[in-house]
C-alpha cells in the first residue's frame, strides 16, 4: 500500500559515527549553484548580509553531491527566515521560533533527508529559545544556521536578545537594560556537539564552516554574524574591517595554537589562575599557547573561548568551537524502531488491538 | 463454591462504587472487577473520579478516589446514577459518597478505619456506624484491614504491605457476592507482581480470602446474579476511550499505508495516549515527548511534511498553546490529527474532571479565518471509529482534524466488539509524484472535487517546492499579498472544510414512533446519559427523539432537515451552551440548552427530568 516505499525504509544504523549526510541519497547528475536558485525574487533590503549567506549556501550545496530533492530548509519568522523561498530544495517557512521543533519531527521521520534550519537571533534565542536548547541537547541531525544581526529587522528595529547593553532602539529610547545572550555559550551550555561562528562577509570561511557543519552527525549550530545595513549597520565592522580584524578576531583552527594580531603577535593561553588570557607573543613561550582541539569532549575550554570576545580588550573567535561525536537523537529513535520490528517480531495489528483479555459471544468460529 | 445457606437473588443490573484514599488501589480494584464482569458477559460502563494529586493527604475528603461500575443483563449506556453498593475504605470515602446513595443501598465499610481520629478528620462528630445515621442503608461493617493482615500472617511481607492488600480482599468479597469468575484476576496479579512473587502470592491470598469470607461467614444473606447480556456475536474486549483512540489511529495509518508520528507533551488526562502509542514501535510508530506543547504539534507538522501522519495529543491548556501551530497546519494544508481530551477549565481548572467546554475553542480559537474539521466520539469504543475517521479526513482533505474527547470518555470503559480490520475502508493517500501543470509542480493546485492540494513529500524528484504560513498564490503556491487572491484563498479553505459534509454520514435520529415534538441533540460523552434518559422517559410513556452529533464541523448535511422536524431542540452539554451557539447560528430552530459544569457527567435522571419538563 505504500506508494513510495523507499522513503519509509528504516536503514539499520551503523554503530560508528557517520557523516551527517550518511543516509542521504547522492545525486546522479552534476549540479551548480544555478540548480539551487528559485524563480522567486529575493526581497531582502539591498545590501543585506543575507544575500552573501544565500550565495554561499547555493555555492556549497552542489558540492555536497546530494540529491536535491532530499534536502529540506525549514525556517521560522524574521528576515532570515525568508531564506527557503530562494533555495530550490524542499522548504518550509514556518512560525516564529518553532523551526527546530518542526525540523525535529521531519528528521525523526525521514533519516534520508538533509535537514537545515534557518533562523535569526530573535527567532532562535528569544521566542524559540526553548526549542533551540532542547534540539541541541538531543543532538537531532539538523544543521542550524543562526543569522545574528543583533537587531529585530522585520519588525523594524527593536533590540534583540543579542543586542549590546545600552542599545538605543525604538523600543529602548533610553538604552536597553537587557543583558545580551551569547549564542555560542548557550549552545555549549546545552551540550551541543557542533558549535561554530562565522561571518557573512568572508565567503571562504563561511563556506568552510558550513561544509564542516553539513558533515557533522547531530545538531550543528552555526552562528553567522550578519550585517543589517538598515537597522544595525556596521555592528560587526570591527570584526570585518581589514585594518582591525587582525586584532579583533582569532581564527580557530583545529590542532593549531591560537594566534592573532597584526602589529604585535598575540596568543591565547590558559592563565595560571584558570580562565583564558590574551598574551603578547614576545612575553611568553609560544609552547604555552592553547592549541585548539575541536574534539575535546569536555566543553569547558570551548565555553571559555566563547566568552573571549565579551570582555574588554577581548578577541572574537571565529571558526569551529566544538565538534564531538555523540549519537544523534533521531538515529537512536530509528534504531529502536528497527529493533522493535526486527526479525519479524512486529505483531499483527489485530492481535495488538485484541490484547490479552478477550471473550467470545455467540457460536465459536474457527 | 455455592453455599446453600445463602439465597441468590436475580438482578437485571447493578451499580457498584468503590471508594477510598487515592493510594488505596481503588482504580485497580475497579479495573479488575470490570475485567471479570466483562469476561462474564455483562454489558457494562465505568466512571472514574479521582483527585489531581497523586497522593492527596490520606483520609481527607479531597483525597477520595472512586470507581463506579454499572453492569447489566441488557444493553446499558452509562455508569449509572445512584450506586446500589458503595464500598468505602475509610470515613472520608463514606462521607464523600453517601449523598449519592438511595435508601436501601448496600454499604460495605472497612470498620478498622472508623477511629476517632479519622472520623474527626472529615468532620464526623460521632461514628456513623454506631450513631444510627445509616439506618436507611444495609451496612456491612467489616474489619477489612485486620482480617487481611490476619489472613496474610505467615507471608514473608511487612504488615504494611499486608494491609495494602485489603483492596484485593474487598474485591474477592465482591466477586463472591456477584458470582464473578476469578481466574483472570489471579492471572493478572501474578503478571503484575511477577518479579515480586511474595507480593503476588499475598495479593492472590487476600483476594481468595475475601471470596472465602463471603462464602463462609454469615455476614451476607444474599448473593446476586446478573446474567450475561445479549450482545451481538463477536470477539470482545473491554476498552477505555484513550486506548480505543490510539487503536483507531493505528488502524487508520495502517490502512493509509503511512507511519504514525506522535508529538506530545504530558498532560492529564491525555498522557495515556502518549504512553500507549509509545508501546507500538513495532508498528513503526514514532513518539516524541517534546519540550512543550508547541514543540509537540510542531514536530507532528514536520513529520506530516515528511509523509507520516503527524498526530498531537493534549488537553485544554495545551490546546491553547498549540493554536498558532494549528493555524500553520491549516495554511500548509497538511494532514494532522489533534486529539484534545477535554477537562474542566478555564486555565488549569480541574485536571482530572470532565467537561465539554473546548468546542468553540476548536472552532474559533485561532487568528484569521482558520476552519478545521472537528469530530467528537460519543463513547469509549467510539473513540476508535472517530480516530479512524480523523485519519481518513485529514489525509483525504490535507487538513488538520481536531478530535474532542474528554476525561470521562478517556478513562471510562465499556465492552467493545473488535472490528475486523480487513473490513475497514481503505484510505488512499495518493502522494503526488509528477508535475501537475505543464511540466511544473504547483503545490496549491487543487483536486476539483475535494479541493485538497497535492501532498508531495521531500525525496520526490522534480517536485521541490516551498510552503509556509504566508498567504499563498492560489494554485502556484508562491507567496502573495494580492487582495483578491487572499479572499479567494480564505473562501477556498472554508469551502474545502465545508465540503467534508458531503462525505460525512447523515445524522441519524432515534425517534421510534416518529411523532415526538422534542429532539434531544447531544454531542460527545453525553451520549450514554442521554440514551438512558430517553429510554427512561419512553418507559414512562413520554415521546422524545434523540440525535447525537459526531461530526461537529462541518455538521452532517442533513442536520438542518432533522432539526426542522421538531418543535423544540434540547441541547444538553457539559458547558454553558457551546453547541447551542453553533446550532442557533446555523439553523432557524427553537433550541434550548441544558448545561451543567460540575466536572462530572450528567446523571440520566436529571436529563430525564429535564426532558419530561419540556414534553
Amino acid at each position: 500500500m505504500l506508494e513510495n516505499p523507499v522513503m519509509f525504509d528504516n536503514p539499520v544504523q551503523s554503530p560508528t559515527p557517520m557523516s551527517g549526510l550518511g543516509l542521504v541519497p547522492a545525486t546522479t547528475r552534476t549540479m551548480t549553484s544555478e540548480d539551487f536558485k528559485t524563480d522567486q525574487e529575493a526581497r531582502w533590503c539591498p545590501g543585506c548580509g543575507d544575500y552573501a549567506i544565500l550565495a554561499a549556501v547555493q555555492g556549497l550545496l552542489p558540492e555536497l553531491g546530494l540529491a536535491r530533492e532530499n534536502m529540506v530548509f525549514i525556517s521560522g519568522i524574521g528576515c532570515s527566515s525568508r531564506f527557503p523561498y530562494y533555495l530550490n530544495t524542499y522548504g518550509m517557512h514556518s512560525i516564529h521560533g518553532r523551526a527546530p521543533a518542526i525540523a525535529t519531527g521531519l528528521a525523526m521521520s525521514r533519516p534520508d533527508l538533509s535537514v537545515w534550519v534557518v533562523t535569526g537571533d530573535g527567532d532562535a534565542l528569544s521566542i524559540g529559545g526553548n526549542h533551540l536548547i532542547h534540539t541541541l541537547r538531543r543532538n537531532v541531525n539538523l544543521k542550524i544556521l543562526l543569522f545574528n544581526n543583533q537587531i529585530y529587522g522585520l519588525t523594524k528595529g527593536q533590540y534583540s536578545p543579542t543586542s549590546e547593553a545600552g542599545k538605543v532602539t525604538k523600543s529602548t529610547p533610553a538604552g536597553s537594560v537587557d543583558r545580551p545572550l551569547n549564542p555560542i555559550s548557550l549552545a555549549l551550555g546545552a551540550e551541543a556537539t557542533f558549535v561554530a561562528r562565522t561571518i557573512d562577509s568572508d565567503r571562504e570561511h563561511l563556506t568552510g564552516v558550513l561544509r564542516a557543519a553539513a558533515q557533522h552527525r547531530g545538531t550543528a549550530l552555526v552562528e553567522i554574524l550578519q550585517n543589517c545595513n538598515i537597522f544595525n549597520d556596521g555592528a560587526f565592522d570591527p570584526l570585518k574591517n581589514p585594518d582591525t580584524r587582525g586584532e579583533t578576531t582569532v581564527r580557530l583552527q583545529h590542532g593549531e595554537p591560537m594566534l592573532f594580531g597584526t602589529t604585535t603577535r598575540k596568543g591565547v593561553r590558559v592563565s595560571p589562575r584558570g580562565g583564558l588570557e590574551i598574551v603578547a607573543l614576545d612575553d611568553v613561550d609560544s609552547d604555552s599557547l592553547l592549541v585548539h582541539d575541536v574534539h575535546q569532549q569536555d566543553s569547558s575550554l570551548a565555553f571559555m573561548l566563547s566568552r573571549l570576545g565579551d570582555r574588554p580588550g577581548g578577541v572574537t573567535p571565529l571558526g569551529v568551537f566544538r565538534d564531538v561525536a555523540r549519537p544523534a537523537y533521531d538515529d537512536l529513535v530509528n534504531e529502536q524502531i528497527v529493533e522493535a520490528g526486527a526479525h519479524g517480531r512486529a505483531p499483527d495489528l489485530s492481535t495488538v488491538i485484541a490484547g490479552n483479555d478477550t471473550w467470545l459471544v455467540g457460536p465459536q468460529h474457527d | 463454591m455455592d453455599c446453600s445457606s445463602v439465597g441468590t437473588k436475580q438482578l437485571s443490573n447493578v451499580i457498584i462504587r468503590f471508594a477510598g484514599d487515592s493510594g488505596d488501589g481503588i482504580q485497580l480494584t475497579g479495573d479488575r472487577f470490570t475485567g471479570e464482569t466483562a469476561f462474564f458477559g455483562n454489558d457494562l460502563a465505568t466512571l472514574r473520579d479521582f483527585p489531581a494529586e497523586i497522593r492527596a493527604p490520606s483520609g481527607t475528603l479531597a483525597g477520595v478516589s472512586s470507581f463506579q461500575l454499572h453492569f447489566a443483563d441488557h444493553g446499558i449506556h452509562t455508569a449509572g446514577d445512584a450506586p446500589d453498593v458503595l464500598v468505602a475504605m475509610n470515613p472520608a470515602a463514606l462521607k464523600a459518597n453517601i449523598g449519592d446513595l438511595e435508601a436501601g443501598a448496600e454499604i460495605i465499610v472497612d470498620s478498622d478505619q472508623f477511629k476517632r481520629r479519622t472520623l474527626k478528620k472529615v468532620g464526623y462528630g460521632t461514628n456513623p456506624l454506631e450513631d444510627g445515621s445509616l439506618e436507611s442503608y444495609r451496612v456491612h461493617a467489616i474489619p477489612l484491614s485486620s482480617i487481611t493482615v490476619e489472613a496474610l500472617r505467615g507471608f514473608p511481607i511487612s504488615n504494611k504491605d499486608a494491609e495494602r492488600a485489603k483492596n484485593m480482599f474487598a474485591l474477592g468479597l465482591l466477586c463472591w457476592m456477584y458470582d464473578r469468575p476469578t481466574d483472570s484476576t489471579v492471572e493478572y496479579l501474578r503478571r503484575r507482581f511477577g518479579k515480586r512473587a511474595e507480593i503476588a502470592d499475598a495479593n492472590v491470598a487476600a483476594f481468595q480470602a475475601g471470596y472465602a469470607f463471603g462464602d463462609t461467614t454469615e455476614t451476607f444473606a444474599t448473593r446476586y446474579e446478573v446474567r450475561p447480556a445479549h450482545m451481538p456475536d463477536g470477539l470482545y474486549r473491554n476498552v477505555s476511550g484513550n486506548l480505543a483512540l490510539c487503536y483507531g489511529l493505528l488502524a487508520g495509518t495502517q490502512k493509509a499505508g503511512i507511519p504514525l508520528f506522535l508529538g506530545a507533551y504530558p498532560i492529564t488526562p491525555a498522557s495515556d495516549l502518549l504512553h500507549e502509542l509509545a508501546r507500538h514501535q513495532a508498528q513503526g510508530v514514532r513518539t516524541f515527548q517534546a519540550e512543550d506543547e508547541i514543540a509537540g504539534i510542531a514536530a507532528a507538522i514536520g513529520a506530516s511534511f515528511g509523509g507520516h501522519l503527524g498526530v498531537t495529543s493534549t488537553s485544554g491548556p495545551g490546546m491553547s498553546l498549540k493554536a498558532e501551530a494549528l493555524g500553520l497546519a491549516i495554511a500548509l494544508e497538511l494532514p494532522l490529527v489533534v486529539c484534545n481530551v477535554q477537562r474542566a477549565g478555564p486555565s488549569t481548572g480541574m485536571p482530572t474532571k470532565t467537561e465539554q467546554a473546548d468546542l468553540l475553542q476548536a472552532m474559533f480559537g485561532r487568528n484569521g479565518e482558520s476552519p478545521v474539521p472537528i469530530l467528537a466520539p460519543r463513547s469509549p469504543s467510539d473513540c476508535f471509529e472517530i480516530a479512524f475517521e480523523a485519519v481518513r479526513i485529514a489525509t483525504k482533505y490535507r487538513t488538520p482534524v481536531v478530535i474532542l474527547s474528554d476525561a470521562h470518555l478517556a478513562n471510562g470503559s465499556e465492552p467493545w466488539r473488535l472490528p475486523d480490520l480487513n473490513h475497514l475502508p481503505d484510505i488512499q493517500v495518493g502522494f503526488a509524484t509528477e508535475p501537475n501543470r505543464g511540466g511544473e509542480f504547483w503545490p496549491y493546485l487543487r483536486d476539483p472535487e475535494t479541493l485538497a492540494r497535492p501532498w508531495t513529500v521531500p525525496g520526490t524528484s522534480g517536485l521541490e517546492h516551498r510552503i509556509g504560513g504566508l498567504e499563498k498564490l492560489d494554485g502556484k503556491g508562491t507567496i502573495s499579498s494580492d487582495p483578491d487572491n487572499h479572499e479567494a484563498m480564505v473562501r477556498v479553505r472554508a469551502a474545502k472544510v465545508a465540503g467534508v459534509a458531503a462525505d460525512t454520514p447523515a445524522l441519524e435520529v432515534d425517534d421510534p414512533d416518529d411523532c415526538a415534538d422534542l429532539l434531544v441533540l447531544g454531542w460527545g460523552s453525553t451520549y450514554g446519559a442521554t440514551c438512558a434518559a430517553v429510554r427512561a422517559v419512553r418507559e414512562r410513556g413520554g415521546q422524545v427523539a434523540h440525535a447525537h452529533l459526531r461530526h461537529l464541523n462541518p455538521f452532517p448535511a442533513n442536520t438542518g432537515d432533522v432539526l426542522g422536524r421538531y418543535r423544540t431542540v434540547l441541547v444538553p452539554e457539559l458547558n454553558s451552551g457551546q453547541l447551542l451557539v453553533l446550532i442557533k447560528a446555523s439553523f432557524e430552530v427553537h433550541a434550548i440548552g441544558y448545561n451543567r459544569v460540575r466536572g462530572l457527567p450528567f446523571s440520566s435522571a436529571e436529563l430525564a427530568a429535564q426532558i419530561e419538563e419540556l414534553i
